[in-house]
């Protein structure tokens, strides 16, 4: 991990004292709340459904355990909200279905779609002590919101992956400083967000981003970015295109800032659903890429002061090798691999959790294990105050302090020694971490949704409840095998529904709940193919009749499919219609009693 | 760092010689926010006048920016919506003046401008952090 030098810790402590100094500023009313929104935004705080929303950054999805306590520390000590408000909110969801809602939870954190972590209840006036603490260990919300370059998200096995090219890290930590409050980029036409990728396969959804890197090496050995520009979610879901094939790896932040500088002049600032970037490069093609070129040949031109000195990528670097952990010889790496097919024989749990959870390592020895935040009784992505903190433990224990925030809303413990899997399994089960449900279908992505989000057109949280439930058993669950289950409670996509196998869209008709379902997404992953946005199976759905629609398109799948075919290549090779049909076959409160599907 | 002069309503009047907001002497250019900087003609120019028409409209950054890449060493003025919140990244960006709003503190501005010793990026006036000494 980045080692945070005193420069870094003032600078963020400074940072902190100027939202203070924001926000006391507002409170006293000399500071409006127009004026106030973007400053609190890129400190990552919303004004949200019933209480302000702190999205904490984690830069590329790394944490160390003094990281995770301090998060557990504000998840018990700041995340409570005033009891007259939580029972008014409570009320109000109550209201919104047949029957009373889900009991709302507080104290706890959320693990995001970007590898952040995000709190639903710290009131406002606490906002300043939050980030003061958050600063004790380099952690803040630095333009993690507003129209600005966001959190640079990467690979959760960046640094340890067996099919790695080039270790990302690094790069996204330089990155990460150029954007760090870059003072020409502060007022974007909207938010700008940049993925990056070292591996043969992409476990960032790069080609889902506004900028998607691809750090690898030519034909001659020398590095470089692969370079991609306009993807991204929302209304319009559009697959990012290549801008450059190769760029020499010390160029990197001069082509960035060529591409940002463009898209500051010339994307739309008169309608906010045309100001992402994907809009400028549809509506512009080659005559923005031929000025982005043009541009990057100026800041060449000027002296090109952000070619990234070796000295520099080499101190960074420096940061990420492996720890120092004892040495696993090969006798040990022998016994214990034999140990664990051993035990695997005679304990089906434990042989799941191997198969789902523990993933090779470019060190033989290591092992890189999930812990499933997915499970009955929470929200995926959750973990409450005392679950941060036994995280934090179990990362001391068994992967050298570290943990990754994952893309798919897990953690991911990158230094985990093969004789100790054993060992972390039992410490795993007994804080509730050790469900073998990796890439199976509940390990959903689900976005807070209505329940907590002012954005939300409909709760994400009671379906990905109700799914769940209906597929709790491991033996179906393994036998469905690996399906990308996407939920979003908005168009706004949080949830990544676009890019899911199954994605679920909260929509609302009538002030009341409905949800679209889409087919054949992909996130750009080598199971899924090439990025691209699943397709509307029909009108939207009642909220009753989704986990009936979900287990008809899951009984096609068993039908149809070819020997040990996932999901996806079912979809692919047997075709949407099929599905389709199956899945509005489900509907019975939406039923149309005559032959006209609407789109 | 270079100076940056905090303007008000009031300061502005005052100094006679110079342009108020929406006037342009002879030597001074008004250049629209959708403008290009990179083209416009600086012969005789010494100052120019960069537009916000909403404070969270940033192109007028890219604008200052790119003038002092081409050279122009004259005043650069932010008018419009122009908050005391935002004076370090009009400075940073080649800003050397900026008109505040009518409701704007410029004591608490000048204190603002101050708060940060150093960043990580370079831009008009600073090199990269990670510049080898």
């Amino acid at each position: 991990m980045y080692q945070y030098t005193d420069f870094d810790q003032t600078f963020v402590q400074t940072r902190a004292a100027q939202y203070r100094d924001q926000l006391t500023r507002n409170l006293a009313g000399t500071l409006g709340d127009d004026e106030f929104r973007p400053l609190r935004l890129q400190n990552g705080w919303y004004i949200q459904r019933y209480a302000p929303m702190l999205r904490v950054a984690v830069p590329y999805g790394e944490l160390n355990s003094a990281q995770l306590r301090i998060l557990g520390r504000i998840a018990e000590e700041f995340d409570t909200p005033p009891p007259e408000l939580l029972a008014h909110a409570q009320t109000t969801q109550d209201k919104i279905g047949n029957g009373p809602a889900p009991k709302l939870t507080t104290n706890y954190g959320h693990f995001t779609t970007r590898q952040n972590v995000q709190f639903n209840w710290i009131p406002i006036e606490k906002s300043a002590d939050v980030m003061d603490l958050l600063s004790s260990v380099n952690l803040h919300g630095i333009q993690t919101s507003g129209n600005c370059i966001r959190n640079i998200t990467s690979d959760e096995r960046a640094g340890i992956a067996t099919d790695e090219a080039v270790d990302p890290r690094p790069y996204a930590e330089v990155l990460r400083q150029w954007s760090t409050l870059h003072p020409e980029f502060a007022y974007l036409p909207r938010k700008f967000k940049i993925a990056i990728t070292g591996s043969v396969e992409d476990r960032a959804a790069i080609a889902w981003h506004d900028v998607g890197l691809r750090v690898l090496k030519n034909a001659s050995g020398e590095v470089g970015f692969q370079i991609l520009v306009g993807g991204g979610m929302g209304r319009t879901p559009v697959i990012a295109t290549e801008i450059k094939a190769f760029l020499p790896w010390d160029q990197i932040i001069n082509y960035l800032e060529a591409i940002v500088r463009v898209y500051n002049g010339w994307g739309r600032r008169d309608n906010i659903y045309k100001a992402r970037i994907k809009i400028l490069v549809k509506a512009e093609g080659q005559r923005y890429f031929d000025e982005v070129e043009a541009e990057y040949q100026r800041i060449l031109a000027d002296g090109a002061q952000h070619t990234i000195p070796q000295a520099e990528l080499d101190r960074v670097r420096a940061c990420f090798v492996f720890p120092a952990l004892d040495t696993v010889s090969s006798a040990q790496q022998s016994t214990a691999e034999h140990t664990l097919v051993e035990m695997a024989g005679h304990n089906t749990e434990f042989a799941r959790w191997l198969e789902q959870n523990v993933a090779s390592h470019q060190n033989p020895g290591l092992r890189a294990v999930t812990l499933s935040f997915k499970r009955m009784g929470q929200a995926p992505g959750d973990a409450t105050a005392d679950q941060l903190k036994t995280a934090a433990d179990i990362a001391e224990r068994f992967s050298a302090g570290e943990v990754r925030v994952t893309h798919d809303q897990n953690l991911v413990l990158p230094w985990v020694r093969v004789d100790a899997l054993i060992e972390l399994w039992n410490a795993a089960k007994t804080a509730g971490f050790a469900r073998a449900n990796i890439r199976l279908l509940s390990d959903m992505i689900a976005c807070p949704g209505g329940d907590y989000c002012a954005l939300a057109n409909a709760r994400s949280l009671p379906i990905a409840a109700a799914i769940t439930e209906r597929y709790q058993d491991l033996d179906e669950l393994f036998d469905l095998g690996e399906i990308d289950l996407h939920i979003s409670g908005c168009i706004n996509s949080c949830g990544h529904h676009h890019s899911g196998h199954i994605g679920i869209l909260g929509v609302d008709k009538d002030g009341q709940e409905w949800y679209q379902v889409t087919l054949g997404g992909s996130d750009g992953s080598e199971l899924s193919g090439p990025a691209k946005p699943g397709k509307v199976v029909g009108p939207s759905f009642a909220a009753a009749e989704v986990v009936d629609v979900i287990e008809a398109v899951l009984d096609v799948y068993k039908d149809s499919r070819d020997g040990g075919e996932n999901f996806i290549d079912t979809l692919q090779r047997v075709g949407f219609d099929a599905f389709k049909t199956a899945a509005n076959s489900a509907r019975n409160a939406t039923a149309r009693t005559t032959d006209h599907a609407a789109a | 760092m270079t100076t940056f002069d905090i303007l008000t309503i009031d300061t502005n009047l005052v100094n006679a010689n110079k342009a108020s907001d929406g006037e342009v002497s002879s030597d001074t250019l008004a250049l629209a926010n959708d403008g290009d900087a990179q083209t416009l003609s600086l012969e005789g120019i010494a100052r120019i006048d960069l537009h916000f028409p909403k404070f969270t409209d940033g192109r007028a950054f890219s604008q200052a920016f790119v003038l002092r890449r081409r050279g122009f060493q004259g005043d650069i003025r932010a008018n419009g919506d122009v908050l005391i919140d935002q004076l370090m990244q009009m400075q940073r960006s080649g800003f050397s003046s900026a008109l505040l709003r009518a409701d704007q503190n410029a004591e608490h501005g000048k204190k603002l401008l101050s708060q940060y010793s150093a960043f990580y990026q370079g831009d008009t006036v600073n090199k990269p952090l990670f510049t080898p000494a």
